[in-house]
């Protein structure tokens, strides 16, 4: 016990296997987050708002995964709430920020208060808070349901679990670029090891169905995720999306890992956590390197608006280089490190039949199905994202005027770019990193990959599967070299006649290209009606009339009407009643206090 | 303990829950100053009685003391505030009075039944003079609540007080500074709410308690 917090309390802290690889993840964020911010920061209009949250947040953070008792946890886990939220606040007065900013208090808040109960149900009566004492108590079935669901409130609010996500698309993106990267690639991550911490290492030997309800959840939360930043224009609220769905391709390697466990199959359980653990890592890496490129298109043109962006490529190629590779490896492309965990949690997913539950049996493969729409429609959006922001034509004159961010700021993409690679490439070595971790939670690891031909790697027998990321990563580069030089030799020097009519650019104005909006439209027209109650209104104007005909699309999150509406309405319904409450008369008062008295010996009385 | 002293003993308790029960009904004023009288003279007899078969010399100050000061030098003062604020002829509307009479029935009820399965392992003086103690305090809340005048809610308070001594002294062992205390704050609670009364008087030309309501903007 060092002597650090409360006096004769203490702070427990302890570095375990499970918090020195969420402490590389914090601080390899952390580092490459402030080498970014050295460049980024000059565009600061008021650094005095963001410089002194900024080591207070990556402090909290820290201090979060290596606390060791509840007190300490809480503590921190609300630090780092309460220093994002300054930083979300550091532009408060651009539209929309404030209320952003009140929806994470809102939020964080809640969830602190959930993990709060949590603890205090897992400590018991005895009041043991060191996390020694909690993992010795072995808590009955309902206590520990409690628990689990509870925690699923706590760290998924701040990791954004459907339903649970709503401010973060709002809060991520009002951060200065630098920290948001750090809210959705740290922070959320902080989230899982706050979840990982409490369910998997305190709460003891789990039940069949938590894994069915988490995997279930995290599926949700992917499709969800991925959907609405389909339908996002806006860069950075996109990628914020896109956290949402990570976090839930997190949470299904995480459920699937608790599912196995409880059914006493250590080596799926620990496949399915080192598949979770392994994104937690990646999209760590891309998620940062993708807001890095977000910040820098932010400040070379002032625009989040991807509808207002286009052609950056030619005026920014190194950081469309970067965010080209960021886009790839989210998109779970071979040979970047995307690819390896979602292909190792689709292994664990493989494995589901032989549980033996027969929820189990039909569930794992529906979310396994989830899991691979939701890949593909994240790949889709990517395109969309790179494809409208940095290809094609600039769209307004700011694009057309950006200039290549500076060094610091590509430093920082370019290290992050690296690591994507690398991981890709080698993952045998992160896999084998991961080891201590599995054994230590799942009881058990993968076999070893070092010393395996050609680096490959092979989760369960080489018989069942296997990926090499080098010879795939040789291949892809020595297809595309070869393809571009046949192209370039032969196909570029045939002779070439232009269209009479030009068609396909018919108009030179750059508003004739695609948009984001037409890109998203036909996944709109499939999904828009069930899940965002999407509205389209086509205003042409009359017969001789020249002005402009105008497309319409309102689009609904259908959850916020459902959830989060009724909620807001009770609350406000009873605050209104509480206030007439504050303003009673004496009597009233008395015969309130009276009342209360009254009931409470009534239910003494039918009590014994 | 022989039988005879436990009777004797409920009989001072539950004669406290009848006067009660007189104080709720009463709706003249100087009828409710004289049933608090009584309700003070029946307290001071209970906590005699209580010295007497605890042979605890202690409670007969107590007893003294509540005979004192709230059978005779409160009730004086209440009356010749009554008669100086020109209240002392009115009847105060209490609503009601059936529908009081049955909820403090209701309550008696209430406490004997939370009280009893409770205190099982008490002594059975102790027992049932908290069922009882219950009862006065709670008859005294009801007062507070259904009187709309301020002299009446006063009294009812002062009833409150009076159960709790009640409830006090059935336990052996209560010392003697706490009863003091008790009995000097109820006395300077008085000479505060005197003040007020009168404080109120002159700005509102009433005690009735309305009118405050009324001053502050709002319905009752």
């Amino acid at each position: 016990m060092l002597p650090v917090g409360l006096p004769w309390v203490g702070a427990h802290l302890r570095l375990d296997a499970l918090a020195a690889f969420f402490l590389v993840v914090v601080n390899l964020g952390g580092a490459t987050a402030s080498l970014y911010g050295l460049g980024y920061g000059r565009h600061e209009e008021a650094p005095g708002r963001v410089l002194p949250f900024f080591p207070a947040f990556l402090a909290g953070m820290n201090l979060v995964v290596l606390a060791d008792d509840a007190f300490t946890f809480l503590f921190a886990w609300e630090f780092m709430s309460l220093s994002s939220w300054a930083l979300v606040m550091a532009h408060h007065r651009r539209p929309g920020n404030a209320a952003a900013g009140y929806l994470y208090l809102l939020m964080a808040s809640f969830g602190t208060l959930a993990l709060l109960l949590a603890f205090g149900l897992l400590a018991g009566a005895a009041g043991g808070y060191a996390f020694e004492g909690i993992r010795s108590a072995m808590p009955s079935t309902g206590i520990a349901g409690a628990v689990l669901a509870l925690a699923l409130i706590g760290a998924g609010s701040k990791a954004g679990i459907v339903p649970l996500h709503v401010w973060l698309p709002l809060a991520h993106p009002a951060a200065p670029s630098h920290v948001s990267a750090l809210m959705s690639g740290v922070m959320t991550k902080v989230a899982v090891y706050g979840f990982v911490r409490i369910v998997f290492d305190l709460l003891g030997t789990p039940a069949w169905w938590w894994g069915a309800l988490i995997a279930l959840m995290g599926g949700v939360t992917a499709i969800m995720g991925v959907l609405h930043a389909l339908m996002e224009h806006d860069l950075k609220r996109l990628l914020a999306y896109h956290t949402v769905e990570n976090i839930g391709i997190i949470f299904i390697g995480l459920g699937l890992s608790l599912a196995f466990q409880a059914n006493a199959m250590p080596a799926a359980a620990a496949l399915a956590l080192t598949a979770a653990l392994f994104h937690v890592f990646n999209h760590c890496v891309f998620k940062s390197l993708l807001f890095f490129g977000a910040g820098a298109v932010l400040t070379a043109t002032g625009e989040r608006d991807m509808e207002h962006l286009g052609g950056l490529i030619h005026r920014m190629p190194l950081t469309a280089f970067a965010f080209l590779i960021g886009s790839a490896a989210i998109s779970a492309l071979p040979p970047f490190n995307g690819f390896v965990s979602e292909w190792l949690t689709f292994q664990a997913i493989l494995l589901s039949p032989a549980l033996p539950q027969w929820l189990l049996k039909f569930l794992v493969p529906a979310i396994g199905a989830l899991l691979a729409l939701s890949a593909a429609l994240a790949a889709a959006c990517f395109v969309k994202a790179f494809g409208i922001t940095f290809l094609g034509r600039a769209r307004t004159q700011v694009a057309r005027d950006a200039v290549e961010t500076d060094a610091r700021s590509l430093a920082a993409m370019f290290v992050l770019v690296a690591l994507c690679l690398v991981a890709g490439v080698l993952p045998g070595y992160f896999i084998d990193a991961l080891a201590p971790v599995t054994r230590a939670l799942a009881g058990a690891r993968l076999p070893s990959q070092e010393g395996l031909q050609w680096l490959t790697i092979v989760p369960i027998a080489e018989s069942r599967s296997s990926y090499n990321g080098l010879l795939l990563f040789a291949f892809i580069a020595l297809a595309a070299g070869l393809g571009a030089e046949v192209i370039h030799r032969w196909a570029s020097n045939a002779t070439r006649r232009s269209a009479p009519w030009d068609c396909g650019f018919p108009d030179p104005s750059p508003v004739t290209q695609y948009t984001a909006g037409s890109f998203s439209q036909p996944i709109r027209k499939v999904f828009g009606t069930v899940v965002f109650r999407a509205r389209e209104e086509v205003d042409v104007p009359a017969p001789g009339d020249s002005r402009a005909a105008q497309l319409r699309v309102r689009l609904r999150d259908v959850l916020w009407d459902v959830l989060y509406v009724p909620i807001g309405a009770v609350v406000t319904f009873a605050a209104g009643w509480l206030n007439k409450v504050q303003f009673m008369t004496i009597r009233g008062y008395l015969t309130l206090v009276f009342g209360a008295l009254v009931l409470l010996l009534t239910v003494l009385a039918a009590w014994q | 303990m022989d039988r005879f002293a436990l009777d004797v003993a409920h009989l001072f308790a539950g004669g406290l829950v009848l006067v009660s029960f007189m104080l709720l009904y009463q709706d003249r004023m100087t009828g409710l100053v004289n049933n608090f009288a009584l309700h003070a003279l029946v307290v001071s007899l209970s906590v005699a009685w209580q010295a007497h078969i605890q042979h605890a010399p202690h409670l007969y100050i107590t007893a003294a003391i509540a005979l004192a000061v709230k059978a005779v030098v409160i009730p004086l003062a209440l009356h010749r505030i009554i008669v100086q604020l020109g209240i002392h002829r009115t009847i105060e509307q209490v609503v009601g009075i059936g529908q009081t009479m049955l909820a403090g029935i209701g309550l008696v009820a209430l406490s004997i039944m939370v009280m009893l399965p409770i205190t099982a392992a008490a002594g059975t003086l102790a027992r049932e003079d908290l069922a009882f103690a219950l009862s006065v305090v709670l008859l005294g809340l009801l007062m507070m609540i259904s009187r709309r005048n301020a002299v009446s809610q006063v009294i009812g308070f002062m009833s409150i007080e009076n159960g709790l001594i009640l409830a006090a002294t059935g336990a052996k062992g209560m010392p003697l500074v706490v009863e003091i205390s008790v009995a000097f704050s109820i006395l300077i609670a008085l000479i505060v709410i005197g003040v007020f009364l009168f404080r109120i008087r002159e700005r509102f030309e009433t005690v009735d308690v309305q009118a405050l309501h009324e001053h502050r903007g709002e319905q009752p």
